[in-house]
């Protein structure tokens, strides 16, 4: 299930990257005896997809080679352009007495693709994704202002979160955060980091940010397993959110549809945390041992036989991918999905800072006020008198 | 408060000791992609 939604979002994701492109007739190249044309560079540097199969299929062939006492003979039937070729495409045989997983891999050419995507849609959409976020939600904040409590307030608390509930909360907030921050921090290096602060000052920030990123990962796994695991039984989803969010949460109307312990928003926000923050954990597993996890190959490979991404319009996906394209679309993942949760977790802290009265209390000392919690989790409310009544005064001493 | 600080202590403690155990461990980048025979700390 898991490894069907993570492809979905996967084809989603890619749906935008590659516009698809017919491939033109092919041209004459007996000018060249079948060596790429002028037009063939022109149509490139155009930006044009060039079929590249005249090249990948001209390796040479070792069974018509010439007889090793024959001139050429010893090239084995591949001239020195087809074996470039081969290694250019990864079709040749290459053994290597280096102990680097992805030592036999020497041309890579998906490299450019991906700096190109890196710097340009990634880092561009990226940040306005970002800013957009922060400019609906500052928006938001001047045309609803902060969500206060409406009734009179009891001056009862009610415990809402247990410490170790707010410590996995504040765990995997705080890891987030570092995470966020040292994440934009290698994204926007190069291009923005370093001509703003030049080389030096950059290679200490990014060398400190890629140690903070890498080892405050385990952090931000181990508190998304905890939060998982304490919070699943009350976000499973029930008929309290229909009417939750028929009412848009009760956000821009007077009183608040009732709710059990998290509201359809919060359920929200918790699978969103869920689905995407493990995402973001295996493509960062992936990147955290280089070469170890390939991801990708095998999803393009299901994403093909299921159909969906001919049902996208992506046509057939490569399922044989260099070690390194792995890398790279798993940094292109990693950081896409990353974005997504970022987006939404600035939501978050909002509705649970400045927007909401409140709310901060929950995550702060873990007792709300009990009117609060009347107005925005009346149900659990109810549960939780309904079983202060029910359970007997075990506190109170036998006399 | 409290909790929040003490969370945050322990992302401290977490990032050390996984950067700790991961380099024994044999995970460094330089245990992991060179020979024994490429010096890289001198």
């Amino acid at each position: 299930m898991f490894r069907l939604a993570l492809a979905l979002l996967l084809s989603l994701t890619f749906a935008t990257m590659s516009p698809a492109q017919e491939a033109a007739p092919a041209p004459d190249r007996s000018a060249t005896g079948g060596a790429q044309t002028l037009e063939d560079i022109m149509a490139r540097q155009r930006g044009e997809e060039v079929d590249n199969s005249f090249r990948s299929n001209a390796l040479g062939d070792p069974d018509s080679a010439a007889g090793m006492a024959n001139q050429l003979g010893t090239l084995g039937g591949s001239s020195d352009p087809e074996l470039w070729r081969a290694l250019r495409f990864g079709e040749a045989n290459v053994t290597s007495t280096s102990r680097g997983p992805a030592a036999t891999t020497l041309i890579q050419d998906g490299g450019m693709r991906w700096l190109l995507f890196r710097q340009g849609p990634l880092a561009t959409y990226g940040s306005y994704l970002l800013g957009g976020t922060l400019v609906l939600l500052a928006l938001f904040y001047l045309i609803r202002g902060r969500i206060r409590i409406d009734g009179e307030k009891t001056g009862r608390r009610i415990e809402r979160f247990k410490a170790i509930e707010r410590f996995g909360h504040w765990m995997l907030a705080g890891s987030f955060i570092l995470l966020g921050i040292t994440g934009l921090i290698s994204l926007f290096g190069r291009k923005v980091l370093i001509p703003a602060f030049g080389h030096d000052a950059f290679s200490t920030v990014a060398l400190a940010s890629k140690w903070v990123h890498n080892n405050v990962s385990w952090a931000f796994m181990i508190a998304l397993v905890m939060i998982f695991v304490m919070w699943v039984i009350h976000n499973l989803p029930d008929r309290t959110d229909i009417n939750w969010l028929l009412k848009g949460g009760g956000i821009f109307s007077k009183g608040h549809p009732p709710a059990k312990k998290f509201n359809a928003g919060q359920k929200l926000i918790f699978w969103s945390v869920i689905v995407l923050g493990t995402s973001i954990s295996v493509s960062g597993l992936s990147l955290l041992f280089p070469f170890e996890i390939n991801m990708f190959a095998a999803t393009f490979d299901k994403l093909n036989s299921f159909g969906i991404s001919a049902a996208l319009g992506l046509g057939e996906l490569p399922t044989t991918l260099a070690p390194h394209e792995e890398m790279q679309l798993a940094q292109l993942w990693h950081a896409i999905v990353s974005f997504v949760l970022m987006a939404i977790i600035f939501a978050h802290i909002y509705i649970g800072s400045v927007g909401m009265e409140g709310a901060y209390d929950a995550m702060g000392s873990g007792e709300v006020e009990e009117q609060w919690a009347r107005e925005h989790h009346s149900l659990w409310v109810d549960e939780v008198k309904a079983k202060e009544a029910a359970a007997p005064e075990s506190a109170t001493p036998a006399e | 408060m409290k909790v929040m600080l003490i969370a945050f202590a322990a992302i401290a403690v977490i990032a050390f000791g996984a950067n700790y155990i991961l380099g024994q461990a044999g995970f460094s980048s330089q245990d992991q992609a060179a020979a024994p025979s490429v010096r890289l700390d001198d």
